[in-house]
């Protein structure tokens, strides 16, 4: 299981297994999205599977994360993704009413989000063989001109920038799938980042990286940049957005905030002097209100990712092994 | 709930440390007998703020670390059973036995499940009457009473498919056994706050006066520590050793009687083998006579397994604070969370783990050091 975690084990799957086996150049560049072009037009490519459970959770379903999720991987190419095609593997047995709710919600999250389904698939495996409702979404989109969004641009001196609360939606899919009560309603973050993006590309476009931080968190997303770009990064850990129910429900689990999953949120590496007007623009935008400088890129440590205590001392952000458990006590 | 933050304040950290700073004279050696602790320290950088002369050795109190590899293959081989449902907190679920470990049980089709409490489990074993349903009770007193709860319970009940594979061990007896090791550096303890908001602390003077150490009992945020630290110290440089208690928001002197009457209901003290320093005497749990049908040792007779621990590795050391995980020749080279050669490398609360997670920057392993030069762990006897 931990292969699929967004970890150490998934990134090693990928370099590999997969890698060596399809050979191709694309796959190498390790983004959430491929870069490639067709016929003279720049296209963000991603596909994605997923299999949630519970199928419905506070703030999302499996269906408006299906839609969400490929639409942020494509979002962080910097493009507006425009077509997506969705492939149902679903149970025998599985409530119709279930399904029709996900295709709803489906076909609102496009239109939220300003795209079309284009195309998709439904299989039927039997009953004990899937889990209810598997779904997998792929998507393209157009890169704009002059926009060039890779962990291989980042250089030291780069302003590190989330684009608010962490940890919403792996504590909301946790509180219902365990039962566990943490006295608030905590509610998944999910949502479409297209549009922020946007607004942060009009201030400039020359933005280095964006990453969503889901699988793995915000730690994940910040090791895998400073993996790729053989640069340090240094994380202030008292500037991170926690919301409060997220840091009490991680506290009694004993689980780390900094590696629970997002479903709309983005991080991204600035260069220092448009830091401060990319910042206001996300701000300004609703999905960027609680945005946030948290660190930058440095020479020092390449490849690693540090923290800053709020105390003073310092410690490494390793990229978590595979899924993150509850500690004992 | 906001405790979190007003025990992580910086300001209020900056005033105990500038304390610490002007109390010390010389050099300290202090144990923080509890692997929570630990991992506060170490994520929050809390060893790299204090005095030189101020240090601390991580001591055993890591109940995953401690569990023995002969008691993880016994679960091992009972959550194999197709008859079998297994319930464990997550922590467990990666560390290593003989060779596997409860993930890959799971995933050759056994049925493993992730819980967060015993009850947990006994409400699985309700709903499924066809299955035997053993929970994976270990821990120190903190997690015992709730694992004694759960069987009275399924006694009271009459839940018959419900069993409890125990390893409890018991602290008070661990910092005995530190003591008395011909080794020992240890001047002053941090007791584990949460096993005393449980016990309470009447175990603690006669070994803080027969050993002549200060026994501070502290809480696991930032400013718990350095609160306990600061007490501890200003102890030592005054020569005293009494038991003292940093932890009242928490710990009553006579702790939590309910909880007590229940262990010594459920319960019955035992010699236990405490993973990598060998069989420590009266350190232990197992389940008394009368509830000997809930016990998954004899339910299940796994018995006849031997094990051997990889001779590289030092964690009965680390354990007892002989050395430091990066004294380890291992450490950070043959052996890593992903590879891990002993249970101080699997849980987070792992003194070797946390070494390797928050702070490999600092610290390359100590190269050329001498196998042979290794300090005295503590006699161990052989398991029963």
């Amino acid at each position: 299981m931990g292969h699929g975690g967004g970890g150490a084990l998934s990134a090693e799957l990928v370099q590999h297994l997969f890698a060596p086996a399809f050979g191709g150049e694309v796959l190498a560049q390790m983004g959430d999205a491929a870069a490639v072009t067709l016929g003279g037009a720049r296209l963000a490519f991603s596909t994605d599977s997923y299999v949630v459970r519970p199928l419905f959770f506070p703030g999302g379903d499996i269906g408006d994360l299906a839609v969400n999720g490929t639409v942020n991987d494509l979002a962080m190419s910097g493009a507006r993704a425009a077509y997506l095609s969705c492939g149902f593997i679903l149970e025998e047995g599985v409530e119709m009413s279930a399904v029709a709710r996900v295709a709803r919600s489906m076909g609102a999250a496009a239109r939220t989000a300003g795209v079309e389904i284009a195309t998709g698939d439904t299989k039927v495996v039997e009953a004990g063989h899937g889990d209810g409702i598997y779904v997998n979404t792929a998507g393209i989109g157009l890169i704009p001109d002059g926009v060039d969004l890779r962990a291989q641009r980042v250089v030291p001196g780069d302003v590190v920038i989330v684009s608010g609360e962490i940890g919403l939606h792996g504590v909301a899919i946790m509180s219902v799938r365990e039962g566990l009560e943490f006295g608030v309603d905590i509610e998944s973050d999910c949502a479409a980042l297209g549009g922020l993006v946007e607004a942060m590309l009009a201030v400039t476009s020359d933005l280095h990286v964006l990453r969503d931080p889901t699988r793995g968190g915000v730690a994940a997303a910040l090791n895998e940049i400073a993996a790729a770009s053989g640069t340090g990064v240094v994380l202030q850990e008292g500037k991170v957005p926690i919301p409060d129910p997220v840091a009490n429900a991680c506290a009694i689990l004993g689980l780390d905030p900094l590696y629970v999953a997002n479903e709309g949120k983005l991080v991204a590496f600035v260069p220092r002097e448009h830091a401060e007007a990319v910042l206001d623009a996300m701000r300004a935008h609703p999905l960027g209100r609680r945005a946030a400088v948290i660190g930058e890129a440095v020479e020092s440590h390449p490849g690693l990712v540090v923290a800053r205590t709020g105390l003073g001392g310092t410690r490494v952000v390793d990229l978590p092994l595979g899924e993150q458990l509850p500690r004992i006590c | 709930m906001k405790y979190i933050e007003e025990f992580q304040d910086p300001e209020l950290a900056r005033r105990l440390l500038d304390d610490i700073h002007a109390t010390v004279t010389r050099p300290w050696a202090l144990m923080e007998v509890c692997g929570g602790q630990t991992h506060t320290i170490i994520r929050h950088g809390i060893d790299q703020l204090l005095p030189e002369q101020v240090e601390l050795i991580h001591g055993p109190g890591c109940p995953v670390c401690v569990t023995p590899l002969e008691v993880i293959d016994k679960a091992l081989e009972i959550a194999s059973r197709p008859d079998v449902i297994f319930c464990s907190f997550g922590d467990m679920l990666r560390v290593p036995g003989t060779g596997r470990d409860l993930f890959q049980v799971r995933s050759e089709g056994g049925d493993v499940r992730v819980v967060y409490s015993p009850l947990d489990a006994l409400k699985i074993a309700r709903q499924n009457p066809g299955k035997e349903v053993v929970f994976f009770g270990i821990g120190f007193e903190t997690t015992a009473p709730p694992n004694a709860m759960t069987v009275h319970q399924a006694r009271k009940l009459g839940i018959r498919n419900f069993s409890l594979l125990v390893s409890h061990v018991r602290v008070p007896p661990a910092i005995e056994a530190i003591m008395q090791s011909p080794s020992c550096r240890v001047q002053g303890f941090l007791a584990a706050g949460h096993v005393c908001s449980v016990m309470g602390m009447g175990e603690y003077p006669e070994l803080a006066a027969r050993h002549q150490v200060p026994i501070v009992v502290t809480g696991f945020e930032p400013l718990d520590i350095l609160e306990g630290v600061r007490r501890a110290v200003r102890q030592l440089e005054r020569g005293e050793h009494t038991v003292d208690n940093a932890y009242a928001r928490a710990v009553r002197p006579e702790g939590n009687p309910a909880a007590i009457a229940m262990l010594e209901d459920v319960f019955e003290v035992t010699d236990r083998a405490w993973r990598g320093i060998g069989v420590i005497p009266d350190s232990g749990w197992r389940l008394s006579e009368r509830y000997r049908d809930h016990d998954a040792e004899h339910r299940f007779s796994v018995t006849g397994i031997t094990t051997r621990e990889p001779a590289e590795c030092r964690s009965g050391e680390v354990l007892q604070g002989l050395i430091k995980p990066n004294q380890c020749e291992a450490f950070g080279t043959t052996c890593t969370p992903r590879n891990p050669l002993g249970a101080t490398m699997v849980s987070s609360e792992g003194a070797c783990a946390a070494y390797y997670l928050y702070r490999r920057l600092d610290l390359a392993p100590v190269r050329g050091a001498d196998p042979t030069a290794r300090t005295t762990p503590l006699e161990a006897s052989p398991v029963a």
